[in-house]
């Protein structure tokens, strides 16, 4: 069979149902081979959408996302999305055309070295050498995608590879050179974790995104309840643990809520799991959480010490060490008490929601409040970046793991609507919003040709200040109020421009028209994007300024 | 929790897939996060699949610690050592080129390379050219006393080094 024919029997083995993309002159023959295939191709309109979308996908459903592209140009355009899902640990499939063995090296039409470009943000990359290669490496970078800590992995299939005829059994698989990825939680340092954490006072929790990735919210709730800790959430982190539970204390860092902000800087023993320690999180990292004894669980060993030393380091998945932590502590300790600790908690909550609802009719922190109240419990929240971005994180809470989809590592605007594709399409069945920025919408609003055509109705709520808000609230707060370079002026009219492409826009003018249209918005099987007015001078409130410790959380 | 801070030098032996494409993976990862590499060989095993490379650093034990662990992390390095210099048999070649423009010169130093077990691998009217083996130390030693004869050219291969006894490769 032909390298593309084993191409696309080898991604039907891994139960691929949809490749996110831009054909090219180099990947022709693998299009071909998937006109006889039951794998889904979406065409979209760039291919940095087609890597978010994978990785929206991927992060929706806990499964591997797979973009395609063509070599060169194609390629290269990728690079935004695989660093976003690099710096995420969202595993994500890339394939590349290539040119022919023959060329690679002399500057071919449309060559780029995208295995050397790809090889500082992928967990790995490959270079298919012959046709013969095709299942095995397919099967690799699946594995190397999806196991340990998750990660995007670029295969690139030069385009003779791909027309060469191998004799290939799919079903073989040749045994690879390769470390084991998964740990046993140490039984050392777990029971010395349970008994840091059975004579803690203020004992508290830092969920990041692996409590996501391994599934572990259900024994990170039950060991918080057990020890009655607040659990404050990293970016990535969001929707570990629901956030109308009485524990559950909200986002941590530059822009956390005030009780974990605060609560964080009284605690005597920290819980941190699945998180990398992000400046983002910890602020200045030297007056990070200097008292507290500190408990570190990752699945990659090399984020244990990197960025905050760890008094017990567990090098684990999450869901296994928290499962012995929960066993022991449940045989060594009853539930805790009510103390002073879990009133503070109670009040430093009360602080956050009051802000939120004296907030005027459409303020940010009000919007995220309506939204969270119209949208059923397992809808999908993506974001841009920027002030968008952290009004969702601090204000609109979320219910579920998978429900809160953002780019925290790289930052990445242009990634929540493409990813919000991506994760409808992997959820068809429950309601997918955006949460945008305008500056952030208009970098890969071109999807919307994809959503429409390709029947994948999402909701983009853009909250739209007319200005790169975030960067104009530094230079507002840290630069004297110099603007440069942040007024983006005339921005489209976003009502005409959804009906441009088919979709349906609307401009509401109050909360009660915000909501019937966002009722409206969820049930329609059409795209829409919701236009929302605000002030460009909103900025978002608490923030740490940066380079500064969390103590330096500025309020109003 | 304290760790020790003072600045050394270490040697990490790392023993990866022996495949186009390795070497730039493990320098790229030196080079992305900033750690410098003080001398870095590379070579076959006894196995045709493994090569072996040995990098020097110089950090401390946190640094040294961080790049074990990033090394780790790299699909095709297979074992990542760090080790004890006081159980390690460390080697280093270098070829050194001298001016030697009478018979006087060349003597004194032919009689210098003796003493440091090198050799003379090339003869010229103007220089001659020493081959000497051994650890960093000895070899600086021996370039120091060519210093003053006039050094026209160095190669040093950057060490390799295997720890004693029995094979820790597999
Ligand atoms: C691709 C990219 N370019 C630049 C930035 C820097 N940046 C961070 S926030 C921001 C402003 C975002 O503006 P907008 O999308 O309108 O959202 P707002 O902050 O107004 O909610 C910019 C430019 C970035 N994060 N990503």
């Amino acid at each position: 069979m032909s390298g593309a024919k084993a191409f696309v029997k080898a991604l039907e083995m891994q139960k691929v149902d949809v490749i996110f993309g831009i054909p090219g002159g180099a990947v022709l023959d693998i299009c071909d081979a998937l006109a006889d295939s039951s794998i889904r191709t979406i065409l979209m309109r760039h291919e940095q959408c087609a890597a978010h979308a994978a990785d929206g996908y991927a992060r929706a459903s806990g499964r591997v996302g797979v973009c395609m592209a063509t070599s060169g140009p194609g390629a290269t355009n990728l690079v935004t999305g695989i660093a976003t899902a690099y710096m995420d640990s969202s595993p994500i499939v890339a394939f590349t055309g290539q040119v022919p063995r023959k060329l690679i090296g002399r500057d071919a039409f449309q060559e780029a070295d995208i295995i050397g470009i790809t090889c500082p943000i992928t967990k790995h990359n490959f270079q298919v050498g012959h046709a013969s290669e095709i299942p095995t490496t397919i099967k690799k970078a699946f594995y190397i995608a999806s196991s340990g800590r998750p990660g995007p992995v670029l295969v690139d299939v030069p385009k003779d590879v791909q027309i060469e005829f191998a004799d290939v059994k799919i079903e073989d698989h040749e045994e690879t050179i390769r470390r084991p990825s998964n740990h046993a939680p140490h039984p050392l340092q777990v029971k010395k974790a349970v008994e840091l954490l059975v004579s803690a006072e203020r004992p508290m929790i830092i969920a990041g995104g692996g409590v996501i990735t391994s599934n572990a919210s259900e024994e990170l709730i039950a060991i918080a309840e057990l020890l009655l800790a607040p659990v404050a959430t990293t970016l990535m982190g969001k929707g570990a643990i629901p956030e109308n539970h009485p524990l559950a204390t909200g986002l941590l860092g530059m822009h956390g809520t005030i009780a974990s902000n605060r609560l964080i800087q009284e605690a005597d023993v920290v819980l941190a799991v699945g998180t990398r320690f992000s400046d983002r999180t910890t602020g200045k990292v030297d007056e990070f959480c200097q008292d507290a004894k500190i408990i570190h669980i990752d699945i990659d060993a090399a984020e244990i010490g990197k960025n905050v030393e760890a008094d017990v380091p567990i090098v684990a998945d999450a869901k296994e060490a928290l499962q012995e932590i929960h066993m022991l502590l449940q045989r060594k300790m009853a539930k805790k008490e009510n103390s002073a600790w879990t009133a503070k908690i109670r009040e430093l909550k009360e602080q956050l929601e009051e802000k939120a609802n004296c907030q005027g009719e459409l303020k940010p922190p009000r919007v995220m409040a309506e939204i969270r109240r119209i949208l059923p419990e397992d809808a999908i929240i993506t974001t841009e970046v920027g002030q968008n971005q952290m009004w969702a994180a601090i204000y609109l809470k979320a219910y579920k793991p998978r429900t809160f989809i953002s780019s925290g590592g790289l930052g990445t605007m242009g990634f929540g609507f493409p990813a919000a594709l991506g994760a409808k399409v992997a959820r068809p069945e429950v309601p997918v919003v955006d949460i945008a920025g305008d500056g952030s919408f208009i970098m890969t609003e071109q999807d919307l040709a994809t959503s429409v055509l390709e029947n994948i109705p999402v909701t983009v709520i853009v909250l739209n200040n007319s200005v790169l808000g975030m960067v104009a609230q530094w230079q507002r707060l840290f630069y004297g109020g110099r603007y440069v370079a942040v007024k983006l002026g005339k921005v489209p009219d976003f009502v005409k421009l959804a009906e441009a492409y088919g979709a349906q826009g609307f401009r509401p003018k109050s909360l009660e028209e915000f909501s019937s249209v966002l009722k409206k918005a969820i049930k329609s099987d059409v795209t829409t994007v919701i236009d929302v007015s605000i002030s460009p001078e909103e900025n978002v409130l608490p923030m740490v300024p940066p380079g500064k410790g969390l103590k330096w959380m500025i309020w109003e | 929790m304290e760790t020790k801070t003072s600045a050394q030098e270490y040697i990490i032996s790392a023993i990866v897939e022996h495949r186009p494409g390795v070497l730039f993976r493990v320098s790229n990862m030196f080079r992305r996060r900033g750690f410098n590499i003080q001398s870095i060989s590379v070579g076959p095993t006894e196995r045709e699949e493994l090569a072996r490379i040995t990098i020097t650093v110089n950090g401390d034990e946190k640094l040294v610690e961080q790049i074990v662990k990033q090394l780790r992390k790299l699909i095709e390095v297979v074992k990542v050592s760090i080790l004890d210099p006081k159980n390690t048999v460390i080697r280093e070649l270098a070829l050194i080129k001298v001016t030697a423009p009478d018979y006087r010169a060349k003597t004194d130093i032919i009689n210098y390379a003796e003493i440091f077990k090198g050799r003379v691998v090339d003869v010229s009217h103007k220089s001659l050219t020493i081959e000497v083996t051994g650890d960093p130390d000895k070899i600086n030693a021996f370039i120091n006393i060519m210093k003053p004869y006039g050094i026209k050219e160095i190669a040093r291969t950057g060490i390799t080094a295997l720890s004693r006894g029995e094979p820790q490769t597999r």
